[in-house]
């Protein structure tokens, strides 16, 4: 078995124009840094992204935005980033919001084959367009369909040479349900060690859902609202 | 006069008991946090993934791999703990969280709320809105009551796209707080110097007075 890669170039590997990514993150706290810059550096295109947010302008998936590497956002929430709304009004851009609970279950459900469940979430709103609505216990659900990635791109704080994963604070937040519904798992992280040298009892990611790892380089984590006391 | 939003997020501490794990959400619901009672041990949730949220970090300390759900860097409490985004809403979906408080922009007599989009103006998106809404026991909506033109937002039908339908319980404005029954807005506090006839104006959805309206108080007894 070897999981291990060079780098992020080496990583992403195999990704093609019109593909799904689920890509962690919330914000821009536990966004695989090292994995969006090398796509930026490729001409892949028309590409949908799962990914809770859309970046900022200059940093994170707004990167992709600004090169039009991306045809369809899935997101929950996508403000912060004026290119983002500007190809959304001029149609150049495709998204669809989730209510975000539902977008990181979507996630965990596709990579625990389950196709298919039923939330509260968003019934009677135009979430509810189109899908199957169903009483439980006296009150309505909606029926969601799980998501799964051709590529799953995960950001971890450490991680070992099966791909045992350790997130860092909350950097965990999309990155664990996501890293598991990629047919193609690859995590970056900040520390890469032998296998045998994280503690078992300590993991969050077990290592099975994870197809490629590398330790990556240069992270920025840009923080988006400075907030000190 | 109308409550500041201070004040506002002093009233709903009211509403806080010892043990209770609450979402609060961006702008007014934020500052509940200040209005915590001595003694009193409350656990916030943050939907990102953090349970027992702290104060923001001293000058210097901010670390970009802690931050809550408005992306702002905050600290955590002994005790607090992180997790993925799913389980967050596990707890949430799940009915584990106490109480949440949220922000509106408008809300209906029936306790419909509208929260997160503007056609033609805004389309951010609802983050968690609806599933908070969808599932809480206990909601608190945090609101002004009229926007800065003076046209009401306790409204017989919200006007703008839903976040969730039949969900809202209590409200608190700065001009009152307000239950939500099958009769409609019912007026159980007013804001002090303000009077019920000032409430009755600014509110356009049906509005119940039952007997005496005492004004709001700030300390919990």
């Amino acid at each position: 078995m070897n999981k291990v890669v060079a780098n992020a170039t080496e990583a992403i590997e195999g990704i093609k124009d019109g593909m799904t990514l689920m890509l962690g993150g919330f914000g821009l706290c536990g966004i695989p840094e090292n994995c969006i810059k090398a796509l930026t550096q490729t001409p892949v295109k028309d590409l949908t992204c799962i990914s809770n947010n859309a970046g900022v302008d200059d940093f994170g998936l707004g990167l992709l935005l600004r090169n039009k590497q991306i045809r369809k956002m899935i997101s929950s929430y996508v403000g912060e980033n004026a290119e983002f709304e500007r190809q959304l009004l001029h149609g150049e851009l495709e998204v669809e919001l989730n209510p975000q609970g539902t977008l990181a279950e979507r996630c965990r459900a596709g990579g625990a084959g389950i196709p298919a469940f039923f939330v509260p979430a968003g019934y009677g709103t135009e979430v509810a367009i189109g899908k199957e609505v169903r009483e439980f216990n006296g009150k309505p659900h909606l029926l969601e369909h799980a998501l799964v990635a051709d590529f799953a791109i995960v950001k971890a704080w450490k991680g070992d040479t099966h791909g045992n994963l350790i997130y860092k604070e909350t950097a965990a937040n999309f990155n664990h349900p996501m890293a598991t519904a990629g047919k193609i798992t690859i995590a970056e992280v900040e520390e890469l060690v032998p296998a045998g040298h994280l503690n078992p009892m300590q993991i969050h990611t077990p290592g099975i859902f994870v197809n490629r790892i590398f330790q990556g380089v240069d992270y920025e984590k840009r923080i988006e609202q400075l907030t000190e006391r | 006069m109308a409550l500041t939003k201070e004040q506002i997020a002093q009233r709903i501490a009211k509403e806080l008991q010892d043990g209770y794990y609450v979402n609060l959400g961006i702008g007014i619901p934020t500052l509940v946090a200040n209005y915590i009672p001595e003694g009193m041990e409350v656990i916030l949730q943050s939907e990102n993934g953090l349970l027992g949220m702290g104060p923001f970090p001293k000058k210097g300390t901010a670390d970009p791999d802690l931050i809550n759900a408005g992306k702002q860097t905050v600290t955590i409490l002994p005790g607090g703990v992180f997790f993925d985004s799913a389980t967050s809403f596990a707890m949430i979906r799940g009915g584990h969280v106490d109480l949440t408080v949220l922000g509106a922009f408008e809300v209906s007599d029936t306790g419909d709320i509208a929260s997160w989009k503007i056609p033609g103006k805004m389309v951010k998106g609802m983050g968690g809105a609806m599933d908070l809404v969808a599932a809480a026991k206990n909601i608190i909506v945090a609101m002004q009551h009229t926007s800065k033109d003076g046209k009401s937002k306790l409204l017989k039908a919200c006007t703008l796209p839903l976040t969730g339908v039949k969900c809202i319980k209590k409200i608190v404005t700065d001009l009152a707080v307000l239950e939500i029954t099958n009769e409609g807005f019912v007026l159980l506090e007013r804001a002090p110097g303000v009077s019920v006839d000032q409430i009755k104006n600014a509110t356009e959805g049906r509005l119940v007075i039952k007997g005496e309206i005492p004004e709001i108080t700030f300390t919990t007894s």
